[in-house]
């Protein structure tokens, strides 16, 4: 858990307070100005399509740091990338690219297990799925949109996850935005995490059905929740509630940490609940095998009911897929409305994710599937420790290829992205509304395609622009071996 | 006895009269003559002092015990997550084993495919598998990441570039997927409070859009003006200031092959002070003489339409979504689309095959012609087809073609069709499909069966389609001549 020291919060209230207090300042020269400016003979008779006060985070906050976010890119997202140099003459309103590129080391794209360029096992074969299929199918997955491909791909996921059937999308936030209405609606009852994602609560309030949040990976709060909610029934009517699915994630991209799965299980065996886990950034990550948060703590994928997780991480691809019993699966295949409206998949993507599973399983007749994930994980547990040791205040869990380092002030965003840029290397920082406000913070993204010398050169680097910054907010360890070979010359 | 009630009585008075003529009775304190009434209203005045200082009666409240708790959790059964599974849930669509184009293969035997909503015929088109080619070997697949976060290449803004020329508007935005476009655009122009008015007939995704946005949205019926008209009028108020007020039409309904009125919209919008968010998935690159869509087939300065999403998954054979209109709509979606900041962005090969299609398109505009020829031979070719009549418009690329009788219920009427449709498969080896609709689905309009006709269809595969359907249908209806 992040633990805020006073000071800290005081300065950046206060900073974020001055920038508030300046952009209503400079808002109201605004109104006044476009009140001697005659108004357009257009706009009369309509509201404005983007209300003031949605857009003053925009304006006043966010325009000022918008160099430090969508970055374009000249090369694949690999260990090393090319970011493409913009410049702005008109204080950051809007960026021009140059056709110049600078080499940077890339700690900020979800490429944990190295497949994001082009692979001597995946690239070919995409290829020639390619050139036999086509770009696209153009039609919905029901219709004429499913080839023997993604009926491969459903078998082979299915088998890598260790349930008995699978179903496959073309994008993972709609498979979570799709799925939550089919499977629950009106006199349901859902309990999220208060951390999880965008597409899980946009997905909740498609439903129709009931939301009560749980305090993050607190086992018996989630307990408490569930006794308090099944004994009262539905609001108002008390009826008693018609099914209650916990959705949680198996780790949380902004926190970095691994869900609490065999305790939130146990908690919802008990009480006859059903469990939705989002693996959207642990599988092939985490686990000795790839599989999963399921095999990293020891819980058998059968004790969750449905098991959600996206292509577009580990695998390199797009897409998302859905594991569950066969009947589960049988009926989103014929109800879920991204099978029955959307375009299938494309089938080079689909080729990608069955490439990269085979070289996860080894079943590609190498053994660089377990070299990779091996090096992810010794990546990360290096990469976490050091920072650690360097006095920076780390989030997440050990094993966790996703780290959060703790910026808090608004100033200090623009900072360490534009000093780290400078010195070549690409970092990602997060702030409202993201986060919560005055937890800004800078995400690290370790992946198996970076090297030791990479990790040391990033390391290096953060922890120069940290001293410049000002984020080292934990006393750093003095360099034991140094200390004695000084006494010991005395 | 009435006597001595009065005996008692007076007597009671005596004694009252006694309290008021008490010594203390003329007394003068502080001034106030204490006269005997005085007695009676302090008395009064500390009961009612007494009676507020009481607390009012509630009945105890006894919230549950631990033991209680744990009976009701032990009691309660939920129920299961799926439905029981039917007969018709049961149902594998057929697995295509080569590209989806005009032609298709399935189980080993060439199929005609008019399945796929592959407008212009670029399925198989060797300039778009050329330059993706040479995307995947730069890129790889996808872009591991977010729009904001190291997701955009040079392509991907290209892309959008490109699109807005083609449209002549000043920016667009690119989402990672069709229908999460318009999904994502809507409830971020449209919050609570705000007021939407939709046609009945459209597709799920624009459903989905108006639900997540929580404004109030009022339906009118599919493409009927004149009770968009009244609805309009009804909802005309002076809030017009502060309240946002759109009307959300597709161009190309894909529920019923309908095309919207754009002029008759434009007008009603203009008089009544609307905006217009225009779908136009199935529309973009068919309509209009060089395929620009709806603005361009009704001669409308694409300046009038607010907002336009589009799907690239049909006409330019790609996958994807995009939106364009002014520099202040595209730039509040890249901080406020869902879809674009909280999902991975597009895969750099399919934003290639995006722009190679739109230069195709640009330059050869002449596929249009070719399309519109094959949508008439399909009109002609299916126009007495005992028991099904064409539903859908003479210029949508999607004929529809749906029970002249129903049978009653959805259900019945979809058993027909897929019948129909399975035995076409079967026995001609040509893939056409029926209508799907999901449960979640709000759109009651009538089910039909669909065919997508595109550019790359010969006049021996409409032939053949149009015989098949007749010959099966007439033997599903031998009684209709």
């Amino acid at each position: 858990m992040v633990r805020l020291p006073y000071v800290t919060a005081l300065t950046t209230l206060f900073s974020y307070g001055l920038l508030f207090a300046f952009g209503q300042l400079r808002d109201f020269f605004r109104k006044i100005i476009d009140w001697f400016k005659s108004t357009s003979k257009d706009l009369k008779g309509y509201a404005p399509i983007c209300l003031g006060l949605e857009d003053f985070y925009t304006r006043r906050l966010y325009l000022r740091i918008q160099d430090c976010f969508s970055r374009p890119i000249a090369s694949a997202p690999d260990a090393w990338f090319d970011v493409v140099e913009r410049y702005s003459k008109d204080n950051n309103k809007t960026l021009h690219r140059t056709s110049k590129t600078s080499k940077c080391l890339n700690l900020g794209s979800y490429n944990y297990l190295g497949f994001a360029a082009a692979d001597e096992y995946c690239t070919p074969r995409v290829i020639e799925s390619l050139k036999k299929y086509s770009p696209s199918t153009c039609s919905i997955r029901v219709d004429g949109g499913t080839t023997d491909l993604h009926m491969e791909l459903e078998f082979l996921v299915a088998r890598f996850v260790g349930k008995p059937a699978a179903i496959t999308f073309g994008m993972g936030y709609v498979t979570n935005s799709a799925i939550i209405p089919v499977l629950i609606g009106k006199g349901g009852l859902i309990i999220s995490d208060s951390l999880n994602h965008n597409s899980i609560v946009n997905g909740a309030r498609g439903s129709g059905a009931a939301v009560r949040v749980f305090q993050h990976n607190n086992a018996p709060h989630l307990e408490e929740v569930l006794r308090e909610q099944i004994a009262e029934g539905q609001p108002r009517t008390h009826r008693p509630w018609k099914k209650i699915i916990v959705i949680v994630e198996g780790i949380y991209s902004m926190e970095g940490e691994l869900c609490q799965l065999p305790e939130i299980i146990a908690v919802c065996k008990k009480y006859k609940v059903y469990t939705y886990l989002d693996e959207a950034h642990s599988i092939g990550a985490v686990g000795k095998s790839g599989k999963g948060v399921c095999e990293l703590l020891g819980v058998d994928p059968a004790d969750v009911d449905i098991m959600m997780g996206t292509f577009t991480k580990s695998f390199g691809s797009c897409g998302g897929y859905i594991a569950a019993s066969k009947e589960i699966v049988q009926y989103l295949k014929h109800a879920c409305p991204a099978q029955l409206y959307a375009t299938s998949m494309s089938p080079p993507a689909v080729q990608q994710v069955i490439s990269a599973l085979k070289v996860i399983l080894g079943e590609d007749g190498s053994s660089r599937g377990a070299q990779k994930l091996a090096q992810i994980r010794e990546n990360s547990n290096f990469f976490r420790s050091e920072l650690k040791k360097m006095g920076f205040e780390v989030l997440g869990d050990n094993d966790s290829p996703v780290m959060p380092i703790m910026l808090y002030n608004p100033a200090k965003i623009p900072a360490f992205s534009r000093d780290c840029l400078k010195q070549n290397v690409a970092v990602v920082t997060v702030a409202f509304p993201a986060t919560p406000l005055l937890l800004a913070r800078a995400r690290i993204c370790i992946s198996a395609a970076h090297s030791r010398e990479d990790l040391l050169k990033g390391l290096e680097v953060i922890s120069k622009v940290g001293d410049l910054v000002g984020i080292k907010y934990f006393p750093a360890e003095p360099p034991k071996h140094g200390h004695q070979a000084h006494k010991k010359v005395e | 006895m009435a006597s001595a009630v009065v005996n008692i009585a007076t007597a009671a008075l005596d004694w009252v009269a006694v309290a008021f003529d008490a010594p203390f009775a003329g007394a003068v304190v502080f001034g106030v003559h204490i006269n005997g009434h005085l007695v009676a209203e302090v008395l009064l005045i500390a009961v009612i002092l007494f009676q507020l200082t009481r607390k009012s009666y509630k009945p105890p409240k006894k919230p549950l015990t631990e033991k209680e708790i744990d009976d009701l959790c032990e009691e309660w059964v939920p129920e299961p997550l799926h439905p029981p599974i039917t007969k018709e849930m049961k149902v594998e669509p057929p697995t295509i084993e080569s590209a989806a184009g005009p032609h298709t293969i399935i189980e080993g035997k060439e199929v005609v495919n008019f399945a796929s909503a592959n407008y212009l015929g670029l399925i198989g088109n060797e300039n778009i598998i050329d330059s993706c080619v040479a995307s995947l070997e730069k890129y790889g697949v996808g872009s591991c990441s977010s729009r904001v976060f190291y997701g955009t290449t040079n392509d991907h803004i290209d892309c959008e570039t490109r699109i807005a020329k083609f449209m002549s508007t000043p920016d667009s935005i690119l989402y990672s997927y069709g229908i999460s476009a318009i999904f994502s655009v809507i409830p971020a122009f449209c919050k609570k409070g705000d007021i939407i008015v939709a046609d009945e007939g459209v597709h799920w995704g624009v459903q989905n859009g108006l639900h997540l946005s929580r404004s109030s949205v009022v339906y009118f019926k599919h493409n009927d003006m004149a009770s968009l008209e009244s609805t309009l009028e009804k909802l005309t108020n002076k809030q017009a200031e502060k309240v946002r007020r759109y009307i959300v039409v597709e161009a190309l309904y894909q529920n019923s092959g309908q095309i919207a009125p754009l002029n008759s919209i434009v007008r009603l919008k203009e008089k009544y002070h609307f905006r217009v968010i225009l779908e136009e998935s199935h529309s973009f690159g068919v309509l209009g003489n060089t395929g620009r869509g709806l603005t361009e087939h009704y001669g409308i300065p694409i300046e009038k339409i607010d907002i336009i999403t589009a799907g690239m998954g049909n006409a330019l054979a790609t996958d994807g979504g995009f939106c364009t209109g002014s520099a202040r709509v595209v730039d509040h979606q890249r901080l406020n689309g869902s879809g674009y900041v909280f999902s991975a962005s597009l895969p750099p090969y399919l934003a290639n095959a995006a722009i190679a299609a739109v230069n195709y398109l640009e330059d050869n505009p002449s596929v249009l012609t070719v399309l519109r020829r094959n949508i008439s031979l399909v009109w002609e070719g299916l126009s007495d087809v005992p028991g099904l009549i064409i539903a859908s418009d003479p210029l949508s690329p999607i004929v529809i073609l749906k029970l002249k009788n129903s049978t009653g219920s959805l259900k019945s009427d979809l058993e027909l069709l897929n019948k129909i449709v399975e035995r076409v498969l079967v026995e001609d080896s040509i893939l056409i499909v029926s209508t799907k609709r999901s449960v979640l689905d709000k759109c009651r309009l009538p089910v039909g069966i669909r065919l997508f006709v595109s550019a790359g269809h010969n006049e021996s595969d409409i032939k053949k389609v149009s015989e098949s359907l007749r010959r099966v249908a007439c033997e599903n209806w031998p009684d209709i001549v």
